[in-house]
């Protein structure tokens, strides 16, 4: 049991990375990355709306929608579940955990739109996951998120000092360094 | 040609502001499923069909749905036309039920969709939302198609799976996995920037062109998360400080002066 969720935590957060290999959650990785503090901010918040988001959604699956054979419901009811748990947790939060508000809120908004969140939701039931496998499925995707999108705003601080032709200012250089990026985290499929 | 015709919506989705390649919305499908033409031109149709028929319902919804409850309300309506999409494909294109997965109840969070419901559907009539849809479906379904031929060209050598290249070309992997798919994307960012600096020289309004995927969001619904990833933007170099004040109050507004600024900086 504990190998198998430990497979599934290298998995999902190395082998087949949510941004570089599933491009899931591109926006706020190319949106957001400008800066390695700004991203880290952005990948904890990711890292606690997925993990909660799993847990509900498993829950909502295995004791909603399965006993009741409404599984065909299950994207609606995702995308309203995450929409409304963000806002909960946002207002949560603010109420209080004044502190963690102050260090997550202005990126949890962000968040509801982000497909990673819906993404890993529907894997978790494609895959057949328990609820624990789930949660620990949905952490590792957002450890994953994470990593990349501070390597990401890491080079891209580095890459402001650096001649890069006109047309290619901008977004197209970042893309390429993602591209890059893929290419290494390619590397860790030898891993399992 | 009129403003507000059922050809101009076609024309203006498919070239004026074609989604991909205009507009750069909905770029996680762009990227993910365009390894082959084939499956480029499946998710184009399908995304086609779910933004058409949002967008006629939605506008023929737009009087009856309260104003502060719009959002959730276009998402429930496209999240059951994507349910009837993805019931549809698994039991009629099995095939491509396969190939494109997970993609398909993604459609839900496509940025076009719900940005055409915001921007177009709620505020005109049934059937030109229903062509706009169609239109802008059009648009989308050609440039994946188009993205997807080259990643097969390049990737495989074949384009529809009919081999193109002479036996002697060695297929370049690399194009249908995943790097492939950013050098794609930024080769045409590239391009598309390239036009642009070259309209501003000649003193054209290029406006309407965006660069990438940081003004994806920002474009797709005003009240959405739009404002709010270039709240983020703006108050990056005041983080610190948010993280500072204590107070709700500064914290609001800190992000109103952030959207002040937007305003000017659009200007």
């Amino acid at each position: 049991m504990i190998k198998e969720l430990l497979i599934i935590l290298i998995s999902s957060s190395l082998v087949s990375n949510v941004v570089l290999s599933q491009f899931l959650g591109l926006c706020p990785f190319l949106g957001v990355s400008k800066k390695t503090g700004t991203a880290a901010g952005m990948g904890t918040a990711v890292i606690f709306v997925i993990t909660l988001a799993s847990a509900v959604a498993g829950a909502i699956y295995k004791y909603i929608l399965l006993p009741f054979d409404l599984t065909y419901l299950q994207t609606i009811v995702f995308i309203l579940v995450i929409a409304a748990l963000v806002q909960f947790v946002e207002m949560f939060l603010k109420k209080f955990v004044k502190s963690l508000y102050q260090a997550l809120g202005v990126y949890l908004p962000l968040i509801t739109t982000n497909c990673a969140v819906l993404g890993v939701a529907l894997t978790n039931v494609q895959k057949n996951y328990g609820i624990l496998t789930g949660i620990v499925n949905g952490f590792a995707t957002a450890v994953g998120f994470t990593i990349s999108i501070v390597i990401l705003a890491g080079i891209r601080e580095k890459m402001e000092y650096n001649d890069i032709p006109e047309s290619f200012k901008g977004m197209p250089i970042v893309l390429i360094t993602a591209g890059l990026m893929a290419i290494a985290f390619c590397g860790f499929s030898g891993l399992l | 040609m009129k403003q507000n015709s059922i050809s101009e919506r076609l024309i203006n989705g498919i070239l004026k502001e074609n989604p991909t390649f205009v507009l750069m919305l909905g770029m996680c499908p762009t990227l993910a499923v365009t390894t082959s033409a084939i499956n480029g031109l499946g998710m184009g149709l399908t995304t086609m069909v779910v933004l058409a028929l949002s967008n006629l319902f939605i506008s023929l919804l737009r009087n009856v749905i309260p104003d502060k409850v719009r959002i959730p309300a276009f998402i429930v309506v496209i999240a059951s036309f994507v349910t009837v999409a993805e019931l549809l494909l698994k039991a009629y294109i099995p095939f491509l039920y396969a190939a494109l997965g997970l993609y398909i109840p993604l459609i839900v969070v496509n940025c076009i969709i719900l940005g055409r419901a915001e921007a177009y559907a709620s505020k005109n009539g049934p059937l030109l939302s229903l062509f706009d849809g169609i239109g802008m479906g059009l648009g989308f379904t050609c440039a994946l198609t188009i993205i997807g031929a080259v990643r097969e060209l390049l990737g495989a050598g074949e384009v529809f799976g009919m081999g193109i290249m002479p036996e002697s070309y060695v297929p370049c992997s690399i194009f249908v996995l995943a790097p492939g798919a950013f050098f794609v994307l930024a080769a045409l960012t590239a391009i598309q920037n390239k036009v642009k600096i070259a309209g501003e020289k000649k003193g054209k309004d290029m406006s309407k062109i965006q660069s990438g995927c940081n003004s994806d969001c920002m474009n797709c619904a005003d009240a959405g998360c739009s404002r709010r990833i270039v709240n983020v933007e703006q108050n990056k170099s005041d983080d610190l400080e948010i993280i500072e004040i204590g107070d709700d109050e500064d914290l609001l507004e800190e992000q109103e002066n952030s959207t002040e600024k937007e305003e000017e900086g659009n200007d």
